[in-house]
């Protein structure tokens, strides 16, 4: 195992983008939250795919075919033992975490969520996991129900408790914020809803790559996620569901690749994951997503999770020491993530001031409006780190909001 | 390269500290609201017009960055007192300032101290904060109540 400390100027070697230079310095790249930077192994892996293989999979009886079936595969058994998933049938691969979310709305839910139920999600949800059921809701005629978060970030449990009822028909929430950067308790939630045949989904765009994610320990029965904030590719993501689920949820999208035989009387759909992924898939992003799951695999997350404690407690106090700033989300249990405000500057002029000085932060709503108005704020900005951020590069942000308060003064 | 001193200028600094003309005017002929929804500024603009469409009053109110309301407040000082027209043609010429159509030293012009927005071209994702209270007069003019900068 690698320690991370010492090894760190090497991890940043795997990553080319931190060789640039932005506006004349070194890239000090605090987006992660938003798309992680992608390590060589996962392009090189990408390149290897339209370079040498570059064919179709699942129908080709040729050799590059088959050689693409199978590095695609392969893909899906990582992704399934890096979840630590019962079976690699259980891995559907998506567009990202918001086409996972929409394709249980729209299937799961769809069938099995009646009008006058209720969908139970938290105040801290992306975009992606309230949209997604408000327009189920409205097809369907079923309530959005949302559960409180304290002035810390962290859900109110008694709340949240006395929001299951009777006729709650699926809870969904994020394991981690991606404005807060709490980390939920959504074990104790999953259990909760089971006690009471409530299944659950988790956002989990913002945990998978920060931490181990075990979907049997979890007993989560959906979990989507992206490849690209865990340094793998845009435009692919994963559906974990149980296979319970997957055998009784219908299709939502038809085409080639889903069927085992059609004819104009009777189409009869092929068996999961496959009768969910209609078309020709990602197969250079599914095969970069394996890179990913690979490259993480080799650093070890115990050394990645030590290394985010270590970055996520200095990044903390060195904020905290800033006068006129108010760090948003202060949960106990939390990833190297910032949210904040500065007396009398705007967020957009705090990122445009900073970036001058090479950091790249995220400044707006963080696709989560109702959490901003939560806070009575229009917007912050937002650092987020990962596995290559160094106290260094705290530092420098540190000097760059010291920059921008004495622009403002 | 450029240096964000050239956007952050002093007299933006100035007219962001100190809006001129801030806050709702309770008699006006024409009001629209502005909304930018990728970063949640938001303003309305009041004008008051008399019969020979000159503009007596302009108001506005809201909030946004540093760059959206010092340019609704260099706008409104602007506008004060010019007729609808000189108002449609500074809208436009202020317009091709920013998209970099017009060199403010070579072109002839009368947008005075609002050339002061200039390089704002530079930053593609703040051209927007500096047209947004501009549109929104322009909404005003035209009886348009709601402007977006998304479209």
């Amino acid at each position: 195992m690698l320690t991370m400390e010492t090894n760190i100027s090497k991890i940043r070697q795997d990553f080319p983008a931190l060789k640039r230079l932005v506006r004349g310095r070194d890239l000090v790249y605090l987006d992660n939250a938003a798309t992680t930077l992608k390590p060589q192994s996962v392009i090189d892996a990408i390149t290897h795919y339209y370079t040498d293989l570059s064919s179709n999979v699942h129908r080709g009886v040729h050799f590059l075919s088959e050689e693409s079936t199978a590095r695609f595969e392969e893909a899906r058994e990582k992704v399934s033992q890096f979840i630590s998933a019962r079976q690699s049938a259980e891995i559907v691969f998506t567009r990202g975490t918001t086409d996972a979310i929409n394709l249980v709305s729209q299937s799961y839910g769809k069938t099995f969520i009646k009008s006058g139920d209720e969908i139970l999600i938290t105040e801290m949800e992306h975009h992606s996991n309230i949209v997604s059921w408000q327009i189920l809701c409205k097809e369907k005629g079923c309530v959005l129900k949302v559960a409180p978060i304290t002035d810390e970030g962290e859900l109110v449990m008694d709340e949240f408790e006395k929001l299951i009822g009777p006729k709650t028909k699926m809870i969904a929430l994020v394991y981690v914020s991606n404005v807060l950067g709490t980390i939920n308790p959504v074990k104790d939630i999953i259990r909760l809803a089971h006690e009471r045949n409530i299944p659950v989904l988790i956002d989990g765009a913002q945990a998978v790559g920060q931490f181990p994610v075990d979907v049997v320990d979890l007993d989560c029965d959906f979990f989507a996620f992206s490849a690209h904030k865990m340094f793998g590719p845009t435009g692919v993501g994963v559906l974990y569901a149980k296979a319970e689920y997957l055998n009784l949820m219908p299709p939502i999208q038809g085409g080639g690749d889903m069927i085992l035989s059609v004819s104009f009387d009777k189409t009869t759909y092929n068996t999961i994951p496959y009768k969910f992924e209609a078309g020709t898939p990602n197969i250079a992003g599914v095969i970069g997503l394996g890179a990913a799951v690979e490259y993480i695999n080799q650093l070890g997350f115990e050394s990645i999770v030590q290394h985010e404690k270590d970055i996520s407690a200095y990044l903390t106090q060195s904020l905290g020491e800033v006068e006129g700033l108010k760090i948003i989300g202060r949960a106990k249990n939390k990833v190297p993530i910032a949210s904040f405000v500065l007396d009398h500057v705007h967020p957009h002029d705090i990122g445009t001031i900073i970036d001058e000085e090479g950091v790249a932060v995220r400044t707006g709503h963080h696709c989560a409006q109702p959490l901003m108005s939560r806070y009575g704020l229009p917007a912050t900005a937002r650092a987020s780190f990962s596995l290559y951020n160094t106290k260094e590069e705290v530092d420098i942000l540190i000097k760059a909001i010291e920059k921008v308060k004495a622009v403002f003064k | 390269m450029t240096d964000n001193r050239e956007l952050y200028q002093q007299v933006i600094l100035e007219h962001n500290r100190k809006p001129r003309n801030f806050g709702k005017i309770e008699t006006y002929t024409h009001r629209a609201h502005g909304d930018n929804p990728l970063c949640g500024d938001a303003y309305d603009v009041y004008l008051s017009i008399n019969t020979d469409g000159l503009i007596e009053e302009i108001n506005f109110d809201g909030h946004g960055c540093a760059i959206s309301k010092a340019s609704a407040s260099m706008m409104t000082a602007s506008l004060k007192g010019k007729t609808v027209e000189e108002a449609e043609g500074l809208f436009e010429e202020f317009h091709q300032l920013i998209m970099k159509k017009m060199d403010p030293n070579k072109d002839t012009h009368k947008l005075g101290k609002l050339t002061v927005f200039s390089g704002i071209w530079q930053y593609p994702a703040r051209v927007k904060c500096a047209t947004l209270s501009w549109h929104t007069m322009k909404g005003a003019l035209n009886h348009t109540s709601e402007i977006t900068t998304e479209v």
